[in-house]
């Protein structure tokens, strides 16, 4: 059910909040998705609170009543947030993010914080201490990554609506994988306060719901300002609710190195139908061509990389997380507590990142990619000159079983070429289901727009959600 | 023999006195309780982002302004990455590429010379906490309440030719710092350290020697006893023809000496880049101006005038032209024009100083007008008071407050310049001194003098030393005794 329904079924007395809440919580319990991580044992008072409300006559705010499932990179305040990481295994923060307050101000119902990647790193969610999380379309599978964790809580029901981050395509890629809708907005327009940081001027907060309009609706009430995070540039509160007409002379630029030799010609194929389908119902496509795509990957991973080895710097073991048992000296105890306490990716990550910023290094490998960062910019802004918005697969394939991650993590890297642009740029972009591919998995199409033009992305996405009669239907059909 | 001359540069951390930290809305203060005044913010936890604090920039623009340097618009701050426990971040957010202000210079005065020290750069950045190691128990403690406390670092180009001048410099900085209300700069508290760079060349060369760092700096003399102490290390290596590694050492101040805190080979790497979670620093233009226009004579700029224009010594002059209380004082007082700039500078660094130090305690809690001092000062000059006597009313002036008159009055300290008064204690004097006035005759001069002190005695510092001396003169000569 979508969160407009549960919202008629509230107000009209036919459910309750609680009933909502037992009826998630029943299918977590039963679940073999490995979702989350730590359940909230305050989400019962919050339904309850909106169950209080409706039965004294009191205004509901957007989210009341609505299970809502949290990313556990974002700061819960008094409930565990671990990253995924064994480093944070049992670090409780004393905050709320940015996003949290908003959700609870929104009446959320806060259901439980959900697995991913270790500190955001990888596209399977299975580099968790916490095991990996499993594809509701198909169990062996991985839900993508590495929001995986709720998009297979969104997927499977486990939660209406779910925060994931993104900074690198860490929610539209586990979305396409799972079959639903996931939203990165523009760089600036959410709050990061609260987000543990990865790679701070990539990420975003962004939302994942098994409908354009669900997702839309969690956009909106967690985007807007922050005073604790002066990146956050929005000077006011978004309505991102989806427009009709939203393909009508909508011009959607095809680039042609996002429809490559890394791309499956399963997902090539579902998008260009879904694209021709756009076009029928009154889009303009525009074949163009972005050449600097082409080294996107390759800034992407020395920038994020750059920016988490001294975001993660702090774990020395000292003043939270992870302190090791083992040391003599100080310095030791910095050097054991960060062994112990961090993955095998995390830590491959940290040495990239402190190799691509090191003295002697730093122009070849740093300085270069920030040029390049540059250069793609100004690539899309010259694509936006002839068109709207730009499309692309949102993931190379289909969810990749578990257990296969290649051996050689540049193959795994290069999987990320259709969604680390827009994190690059700071452009915002919407994850949609297009179709299926092999076994009947589901495909996902990416929309990247200007700069705050969230509302068209989702306008475009609601359109072909509602002319295709759903992305249940559409899955399910293969694409149309 | 070669002859070697040293080049200095200069680091000057100062902690800006500003309400809040740096990066978060903690309170900025000394002194408080270990691990108080800390916020998840200043503490690093994750999840946290800085705010930058606009009084922090103002202030720093303000320095940068006071020493002439250009404000860089669109300035932006890097992470300086480095692991210690003391920051827990593990990175400091400095400014490496693009600081806030750049090209800037501080005329300084070093016996008698001018001496135009150029700066490179003062940037913003946030300090750390501290380390407290306890020997007894072999364990180290974590101070956190320091993290986040803005700083300015004011970086010289290796302009300065000797510790004198590092002195002079330092005490400029400093006096210039606390004149615009920027900083603190109590040594003692460590809100102003500095790190010092070191070099000998052959004497006249253009090039540069192997320079060595030297840290823990904490005091101005501090900073003399390192550079002499560097610069006789490194000479005695030239002499040797032992060659000098670039290197950082620590200075003991203690023991008078510094060692080796790291090589070239191990320097850090502190993979500098642009801070992702600040953007660009803008400073209106309107503040900018609004400071350049508000900014007042600076007190190196007083230095200047109160030595070359107004004819005062050196050293007596810095003690005003640096302390801004006492240059307030000092102007205020010279303005009503009752008294010379000298008779007024040796009360302020006489008296004045004394008393303030004895009491340890500040003009500003003194009653003491400007007013007064002057009339003070101009009775003095005229005469119409012995010093000894201006000493005892300027006290209660200090601490009492009141009018020159009336304090001269009440404590019966008027100057007695009555010649029947002076000629009877005259007369008195020198009949109780037949031998001085023997000698005298004899033509031993000196003798006059006791018998001036003896009247001045008896009269309780109240008889007009001029006249008494006529009067001495006149009795002994006149034979009448």
């Amino acid at each position: 059910m979508t969160v407009s329904q549960l919202r008629e079924l509230l107000l009209g007395r036919k459910i309750s909040a609680e009933e909502i809440l037992s009826a998630h919580l029943e299918r977590v319990h039963s679940s073999q998705l490995n979702a989350y991580i730590t359940l909230n044992e305050e989400a019962l008072r919050a339904a309850q609170e909106t169950d209080r409300r409706i039965s004294s006559g009191e205004d509901l705010p957007p989210l009341a009543g609505i299970p809502v499932a949290v990313k556990d990179n974002i700061s819960t305040k008094g409930l565990r947030t671990t990253c995924a990481s064994k480093m944070l295994e049992n670090y409780v923060p004393p905050y709320d993010a940015g996003v949290v307050e908003r959700l609870k101000k929104a009446g959320a119902v806060i259901i439980g914080k959900t697995n991913m990647d270790e500190f955001g790193m990888g596209s399977t969610s299975e580099n968790s201490i916490f095991g990996a999380v499993r594809n509701p379309r198909d169990p062996s599978r991985s839900a993508g990554g590495s929001s995986g964790g709720s998009a297979a809580a969104v997927a499977a029901g486990e939660a209406v609506l779910a925060l994931g981050t993104d900074t690198g395509g860490s929610v539209r890629q586990p979305a396409a994988l799972c079959g639903i809708v996931g939203i990165k907005p523009t760089y600036g327009s959410t709050s990061r306060s609260g987000l543990i940081a990865f790679a701070s001027s990539l990420e975003q907060v962004g939302t994942l719901g098994r409908t354009t309009a669900d997702a839309a609706l969690l956009q909106s009430v967690i985007s807007g300002p922050d005073p604790m995070d002066p990146t956050c540039v929005m000077k006011s509160e978004a309505d991102l609710s989806p427009e009709k007409g939203g393909l009508l002379g909508l011009r959607i630029g095809v680039p042609e190195e996002l429809f490559g030799d890394k791309i499956s010609d399963s997902a090539k194929t579902a998008v260009m139908k879904a694209l021709r389908f756009m076009e029928k119902h009154g889009a303009v496509l525009v074949p163009l061509s972005i050449p600097e795509l082409r080294y996107s990957v390759s800034a992407y991973y020395i920038i994020a990389s750059a920016e988490a080895s001294s975001n993660l710097g702090r774990y020395d073991g000292i003043r939270f997380g992870h302190s090791s048992q083992d040391h003599g000296s100080l310095a030791e105890l910095c050097r054991n507590s960060r062994s112990e306490g961090f993955g095998r990716e995390v830590k491959r990550r940290i040495l990239l990142g402190t190799y691509v910023l090191s003295s002697g290094y730093a122009d070849r490998y740093y300085r270069r990619a920030a040029a390049m960062r540059k250069r793609l910019c100004a690539g899309f802004e010259e694509a936006f000159s002839s068109c709207d918005v730009i499309a692309s697969p949102s993931a190379v394939g289909t969810a990749p079983l578990l257990g296969q991650q290649r051996t050689d993590p540049t193959e795994l890297y290069t999987s990320d070429i259709c969604t680390v642009s827009a994190n690059i740029t700071g452009l915002p972009a919407i994850s949609f289901p297009c179709g299926s591919g092999e076994s009947s998995l589901p495909l996902g199409a990416q929309l990247i727009g200007r700069k705050f033009a969230e509302k068209q992305l989702i306008s475009a996405a609601f359109a072909f959600e509602e002319l295709t009669g759903g992305f249940e239907n559409v899955i399910r059909s293969g694409g149309v | 023999m070669v002859e070697y001359e040293p080049v200095i540069g200069l680091e000057v951390h100062a902690e800006l006195k500003t309400a809040s930290k740096m990066y978060c809305s903690c309170e900025n203060r000394f002194g408080a309780e270990p691990n108080t005044l800390v916020c998840p913010v200043c503490m690093g936890l994750p999840g946290t982002l800085p705010r930058l604090n606009k009084k922090a920039v103002e202030l720093a623009v303000k320095a940068g302004i006071a020493m002439n340097c250009t404000i860089q618009q669109g300035s932006y701050q890097d992470r300086k990455n480095y692991f210690y426990p003391d920051l827990p971040k593990s990175y400091q957010i400095s400014q490496s590429e693009r600081p806030l202000c750049k090209n800037g210079y501080l005329d300084v005065l070093v016996e008698g010379q001018r001496k135009r020290v150029r700066i490179e750069r003062i940037h913003i950045e946030e300090d750390a906490g501290k380390l407290i190691h306890d020997p007894q128990s072999g364990t180290t403690l974590a101070d956190y309440v320091r993290c986040g406390v803005p700083l300015i670092e004011i970086v010289t180009e290796p302009d300065i030719g000797s510790s004198q001048e590092a002195h002079a410099f330092l005490e400029t900085v400093r006096s210039t710092l606390k004149a615009l209300d920027i900083s603190d700069c109590k040594m003692q508290e460590g809100s102003v350290r500095c790190d010092v760079n070191v070099s000998l060349r052959e004497k006249g060369s253009p090039s540069l020697g192997t320079r060595c760092e030297m840290k823990n700096v904490n005091s101005f003399s501090g900073a003399v006893r390192g550079i002499e102490y560097e610069i006789s290390r490194q000479l005695r290596l030239l002499t040797a023809r032992e060659t000098i590694r670039q290197e950082t050492r620590r200075w003991d101040d203690a023991k008078g000496l510094s060692t080796v805190m790291r090589t070239k080979e191990n320097a850090m790497d502190y993979r500098f880049f642009p801070e992702p979670d600040l953007g660009l620093i803008t400073v209106p233009e309107e503040l900018i101006s609004r400071i350049r226009s508000s900014m007042p004579e600076l007190p190196g700029e007083k230095l200047f005038r109160y030595t070359e224009e107004l004819g005062l010594k050196e050293q007596e002059a810095k003690i005003i032209a640096f302390d801004t209380e006492k240059a307030r004082l000092f102007e205020a007082s010279l303005s009503s024009k009752k008294a010379s700039a000298r008779t007024l500078c040796s009360l302020i660094v006489g008296e004045i100083t004394k008393f303030l130090k004895d009491n340890s305690c500040e003009i500003r809690d003194m009653r003491l007008t400007p007013e007064e001092l002057a009339e003070l000062a101009g009775d003095t000059e005229q005469g119409r008071i012995s010093s000894s006597s201006a000493k005892k009313v300027l006290k209660e002036l200090l601490t009492v407050g009141g009018n020159v008159k009336e304090i001269t009055k009440r404590l019966g300290l008027e100057q007695d310049s009555d010649p029947e008064s002076i000629k009877k204690l005259v007369t008195q004097v020198i009949a109780q001194q037949p031998e001085a006035v023997r000698e005298f005759r004899n033509g031993k001069t000196s003798a006059l003098n006791h018998i001036i002190g003896l009247c001045m005695k008896a009269s309780k510092g109240r008889a007009d030393p001029a006249m008494v001396r006529k009067f001495a003169e006149k009795l002994i000569n006149d034979k009448e005794v």
